[in-house]
């Protein structure tokens, strides 16, 4: 089959390599229709994420058809339309019965390679490094799906393949930003970034009952999209003072809640830190740039919520933790449980809440994936999030 | 004298632990060897700074090493590897309270302590938790022969039997005379608090094959049987939730050429 291989920072190449197969009965495979590339990718394609190795497959967002089916599967039938979660949850360890997926004991099999860096070891994720598993990832023909009965879910009567697509880790993962922010009656959140997630974090907050959500990044079109489609009020960073603006939007508060939706790649506003951040992380003296973070603690309402959505990966600098200390904020994060909330996405879609296929700019085929990688980290032609059909 | 252990958070923690509390540092070395570490490092030394050179400086200070090795007994390679050549064995246990390798290792299982235990009873289901043993074979209730693959592939054979063991709560076993490894180990089964499963501790002694050089040459081929052991206990966990030991192992990949 055709797969998208790492093979390198910024180098990603479309091979020929073996189809997958059953490796355990809890498995299934999808033939993928339809893929993408997620922000997330951008890191790994950038070299930012350590434990790849050449010839992994990339990907990890998963619509298609269910072509096979291992012996212990139940729920799944061969030939349902599924959308699958990012994330590898195994179901039955106490995490997972929590509906923390993404803390999941027992679905990453190099949980040893992550206890070495991180004590702990989280979820296994689809073509996201070895120290998430190694999983082969989506941005294939077909992919071989573990856990299958957890992990995933047939897509609603109506619902197309970029809805569903959506479903599969963007908007999972915008939507707990909104849910980690317990929002309550006349709440302010503000969303760092308008990406796709940024783009779902927004739709998300407003969803869950936000009195006013403002979105923040730098590009007007993505800021327009938020306007439009969510209704949020938007700062360009470019224009304005991120922290004044929000002082004026709150009457002098704060926002209740900030959602980090950029990650460890931030830019902000600030060219001086900026150049700091990026001269010590291209030392190896830090893994992440934070400058998000830093604005956020700095925003926020005393006794606010952050929830950092943006991806991590290791130690950072300059962190204000007694201004978040001092002003008793409440620090919320993690990898997305999308066995949580696909399904409660879902139902908005079914209710006519939201169309997920909103943040589709581009629809290339497979074949064109290194120019899609190139194009969508450039942002080239206003690209926020391509199809990418095998 | 200090049990040369294996625990669960790293060795360097322990180390300034008992520098803090400003401890003797234990006697780890026996005296024949204390005896030449002392000479060698001495006759080094002198030779080293007769030299004056760089060569020469590091000489000296290796042989500088040495004579504190054998005027001390200590010798942080040894305790770092969890080597002592200084103490002896004790006839009555397979492996002596103060004796050998010791590792202890606790997970926590979502299951009740009885599946656990029943699981575990049954050593035959061993092998496909342990990723060193090949076989088990249970001759009757308390006695079974083990064989395992040991560091570098070496088949190694023993029998044991059950010490002592109350329903769901534990079980302990040794090797008997004539094994090719001495081995003592235990597991214990304890009820989390706010129902979070079972709380499983497990606890192994043992002589390793071919003493102690070969606790070194496992050490640095990096079969630590610390490491070893929280993989064992892994796939236990594994098995007994997700029912299945995950992988990636046959999945398809790139060539990137």
């Amino acid at each position: 089959m055709k797969a998208v291989c790492w093979c390198g920072a910024k180098k990603v190449r479309v091979e020929d390599v073996p189809d997958p197969k059953i490796l355990d009965p809890q498995d299934i495979i999808v033939k993928i229709s339809v893929t993408t590339i997620c922000g997330s990718d951008l890191h790994l394609y950038d070299g930012y994420i350590a434990t790849m190795q050449r010839g992994d497959i990339l990907g990890h967002e998963i619509v298609g058809e269910v072509v096979e089916t291992g012996a212990d599967v139940r729920k799944i039938n061969r030939g349902d339309r599924v959308v699958v979660s990012s994330i590898i949850g195994c179901g039955r360890c106490w995490h997972c019965r929590n509906q923390e997926f993404s803390l999941c004991d027992n679905s990453n099999p190099n949980g040893w390679l992550q206890e070495k860096l991180f004590n702990y070891a989280s979820a296994g994720i689809f073509g996201y490094s070895h120290m998430f598993g190694g999983y082969a990832g989506a941005q294939a023909e077909y992919i071989r799906v573990p856990f299958a009965d957890v992990g995933a879910f047939r897509v609603p009567d109506g619902m197309n393949d970029e809805q569903a697509l959506a479903c599969s880790d963007a908007f999972p993962t915008g939507y707990m930003g909104a849910d980690l922010c317990e929002i309550k009656q006349g709440d302010v959140v503000a969303v760092w970034g308008c990406g796709p997630v940024g783009q779902f974090a927004v739709k998300s907050a407003a969803l869950l009952g936000a009195h006013k959500v403002i979105a923040i990044d730098n590009l007007p079109a993505r800021l327009r999209m938020a306007a439009n489609v969510s209704g949020a009020i938007t700062l360009d960073q470019n224009e304005v003072d991120v922290s004044d603006a929000l002082k004026s939007l709150t009457g002098g508060r704060g926002p209740d809640a900030c959602i980090d939706a950029v990650g460890l790649e931030s830019h902000g506003s600030n060219f001086a830190e900026h150049a700091y951040d990026r001269v010590k992380q291209a030392l190896m003296l830090v893994n992440d740039r934070v400058a998000v973070v830093r604005q956020m603690i700095e925003c926020c309402r005393k006794g606010g919520v952050l929830a950092i959505m943006g991806v991590y990966s290791g130690l950072v600098d300059k962190f204000p933790l007694g201004v978040a200390m001092n002003k008793g904020l409440r620090l919320r994060m993690g990898q997305m449980h999308g066995q949580k909330y696909i399904p409660r996405l879902f139902d908005h879609w079914q209710k006519g809440e939201v169309d997920p296929a909103f943040v589709f700019s581009h629809r290339l085929s497979l074949d064109e994936a290194p120019r899609a990688y190139t194009m969508f980290r450039d942002k080239h032609d206003d690209c926020l999030k391509l199809a990418l059909r095998p | 004298m200090a049990t040369a252990e294996v625990k669960s958070h790293d060795s360097r923690w322990a180390m300034m632990h008992e520098a803090a509390q400003g401890e003797a540092q234990p006697v780890n070395v026996g005296p024949a060897e204390r005896f030449a570490s002392l000479l060698a490092g001495g006759a080094m030394a002198l030779l080293g700074l007769r030299r004056g050179t760089l060569g020469g400086l590091t000489t000296a200070l290796v042989g500088g090493s040495l004579v504190y090795r054998g005027a001390t007994g200590h010798c942080s390679g040894y305790a770092a590897l969890g080597i002592n050549t200084a103490r002896r064995r004790s006839p009555q246990a397979a492996v002596g309270a103060r004796q050998g390798v010791k590792v202890e290792r606790d997970i926590t299982i979502f299951r009740e302590p009885a599946a656990l235990y029943s699981f575990w009873r049954n050593f035959e289901n061993l092998p496909r938790v342990m990723s060193h043993l090949d076989s088990v074979r249970c001759e009757d209730p308390h006695r079974s022969h083990w064989i395992a693959r040991g560091p570098l592939g070496r088949r190694v054979e023993w029998d044991a039997e059950v010490i002592n063991e109350r329903e769901n709560e534990l079980i302990a076993w040794r090797s008997l005379e004539g094994s090719d490894i001495d081995t003592a180990g235990s597991i214990h089964f304890a009820p989390a608090p706010g129902e979070r499963g079972t709380e499983v501790k497990v606890v192994l002694k043992y002589d390793v094959p071919a003493g102690k050089a070969g606790a070194a040459i496992a050490w640095l081929c990096g079969e630590a049987p610390g490491q070893q052991v929280q993989e064992d206990l892994r796939r236990f966990k594994q098995i007994m939730e997700a029912g299945a030991v995950p992988t990636i192992e046959g999945q398809p990949m790139g060539r990137c050429r």
